[in-house]
């Protein structure tokens, strides 16, 4: 008898771990249920709409008679919006992180670590109010262009708010490098910038293309700073000079003007599952390359 | 001298000044900011209702109802994450199950936020039919800031030397009292300090309340939490880009207090974390 009133702690411990477990996996229903909702509702859209139309179509006019839902120009702005960013934040981001990580004297570098989490707060919206402001006429004038906010305005801001990503995992695995490795290429006669670029580099490398894909994954599913900035034109364009219009800028844009259960509501839903698998892919290929910034030896 | 060191003093003044330009950048957007914004700003600003088209007032019942917001993340958030980091951290043995939740809580962070809007209007919105709401927001605001919740959480329960759980053990406490009474209270600023950098995020996210929660005009306070609100950052988004002839000194305003809302919220998360690293460290000494 007395062992059946012993149990009531083991039930409820049981219970309770149960209890933990179910909030554990949560990340997991939650992923599988967004999954979810984007294919059921481009189910719905294919099935009105013919994929290859889709995924090949060179123009997106959704409330246009007949109506067109080709992702081309969408992928195409995308793709240019996000290819440009890169370009300029590989070089500051990388850049300051040596700077930071392996450069400048301690308090430097308490100055500047803080500085850059600042970056990483900043709302996307303020971004791309300061863009408009600023950036659009800037560019408006230097080019001498009708209209700033195009392609470039997009990369020149995306840049940035890749940088805090770039900048903090850069420098956690130029941190990760074994300090025995910097003994070792100075005592050979290395110069301090020789030691940095011949043996700290190259060891950390992987860790920094991780950082890279991961700015990459935020540049290419950031909203609103894009969509304020990059002028909102879905057309396939090969300059930076000219407006364009990502895929994100298009749901943001788009969903209040749709018809709930609708194709172009469902249309929407599918350029969003495009998004989530290239933002998943980027993020798969990172994190293979942030597990090795652990195990450099 | 040394050609080398020629080649060595050339690349260090180019990677500082790669660290300059985003120094600069920081400070150019905050100051302006300032410089700008600090005259629109006032009592009357940031209490009165807009009027006029959005032309006139304050904005005083669109912070309210970023502070809805916030507040409705913060109750959705907080435990799912708590317990979540408890489960890996305390509970989780080493197995393949527990690697696909790693990986699930690194792909959601990698989620765009405008998909998690998706989301949130599919499932909050029209399938449970809690229509554009604060709870739908909240509740899409929380989604996005569980990884960041989990993250930190688990770090904090990560620092807490085993000895503890140990003695806890010993003295006959089974495992969720030794959690709760022995390791939650070790870890409670490091706790604190991830939530707050969290919810400091979703007060100055736009694209998922977009669909869920956002009003374009609403200057009244919601009654339930069934009602829409405005937000801070997607008015300023409608004072930009939807209203005509808005003034300037209204928008510059409204992102200045945006802005001022969400720093605030990170210094205080850097400083809990500060404060207990120097505890901890005067703790170590005795």
């Amino acid at each position: 008898m007395s062992e059946r009133k012993f149990n009531f702690k083991k039930i409820k411990d049981y219970l309770i771990s149960k209890f933990v477990f179910i909030n554990g996996i949560l990340s997991i229903i939650v992923l599988g249920l967004i999954l979810a909702f984007l294919i059921y509702n481009s189910i719905r859209f294919f099935s009105t709409y013919p994929v290859l139309d889709f995924l090949t179509g060179t123009r997106w006019a959704p409330t246009s008679e007949p109506n067109r839902f080709g992702i081309v120009p969408l992928l195409s702005g995308s793709a240019i919006v996000a290819f440009g960013a890169i370009l300029i934040a590989v070089p500051l981001g990388i850049g300051s992180a040596i700077y930071i990580g392996e450069l400048a004297p301690r308090a430097v570098r308490e100055i500047l670590k803080p500085i850059v989490e600042v970056l990483a707060t900043i709302p996307s919206v303020v971004i791309g109010f300061v863009g408009i402001m600023i950036l659009g006429p800037f560019i408006r004038d230097l080019f001498r262009i009708s209209t700033g906010l195009t392609a470039l305005a997009g990369s020149v801001m995306l840049a940035f708010m890749a940088l805090p990503t770039i900048v903090s995992i850069s420098e956690d695995a130029i941190n990760a490098v074994p300090d025995k490795y910097r003994f070792a290429s100075l005592a050979l006669g290395a110069t301090k910038w020789q030691k940095t670029y011949q043996t700290v580099v190259p060891a950390a490398s992987s860790g920094m293309f991780a950082s890279v894909m991961l700015g990459l994954g935020r540049v290419v599913g950031e909203t609103m700073t894009v969509l304020m900035v990059t002028g909102n034109s879905p057309r396939i364009v090969f300059s930076w000079l000219q407006p364009v219009r990502t895929i994100t800028a298009s749901i943001a844009s788009e969903m209040g003007q749709t018809v709930q259960g609708g194709l172009h509501f469902s249309a929407l839903f599918a350029i969003g599952l495009i998004l989530f698998v290239i933002t998943f892919v980027i993020n798969l290929v990172a994190d293979r390359f942030i597990s090795r910034i652990k195990d450099v030896e | 001298m040394d050609r080398r060191y020629i080649t060595q003093r050339f690349f260090y003044i180019l990677l500082l000044f790669t660290a300059l330009v985003v120094v600069a950048f920081v400070f150019g957007i905050v100051i302006y900011l300032i410089i700008k914004g600090a005259g629109a700003l006032s009592w009357e600003f940031i209490t009165q209702k807009p009027s006029g088209g959005m032309r006139e007032g304050g904005i005083g019942p669109i912070i309210v109802g970023t502070l809805y917001l916030v507040l409705g993340t913060l109750v959705f958030s907080l435990p799912t994450g708590i317990l979540a980091a408890i489960y890996l951290n305390e509970y989780a043995k080493q197995n393949k199950l527990t690697r696909i939740v790693r990986l699930s809580i690194i792909n959601m962070a990698g989620v765009p936020s405008v998909v998690y809007g998706l989301f949130g209007l599919g499932f909050f919105v029209l399938f449970l039919d809690f229509g554009r709401s604060v709870l739908a927001g909240s509740l899409t605001l929380a989604l996005l800031i569980l990884p960041v919740v989990i993250t930190s959480t688990e770090e904090a329960l990560k620092a807490v030397p085993d000895t503890y759980r140990h003695a806890s053990f010993a003295l006959g406490a089974s495992k969720w009292q030794t959690v709760l009474k022995v390791v939650m209270p070790q870890a409670v600023p490091g706790i604190i300090t991830g939530v707050v950098l969290g919810v400091g995020r979703a007060a100055g996210e736009t694209a998922p309340i977009l669909f869920t929660a956002a009003a374009f005009f609403q200057p009244n306070m919601p009654n339930s939490v069934f009602d829409q609100v405005m937000a801070l950052p997607y008015h300023l988004y409608v004072l930009v880009t939807q209203v005509s002839n808005a003034p300037e000194d209204k928008q510059w305003g409204t992102a200045l207090v945006l802005l001022i809302i969400v720093l605030m919220f990170s210094i205080t998360s850097t400083m809990i974390r500060t404060r207990a690293r120097l505890r901890r460290k005067s703790r170590h000494d005795i």
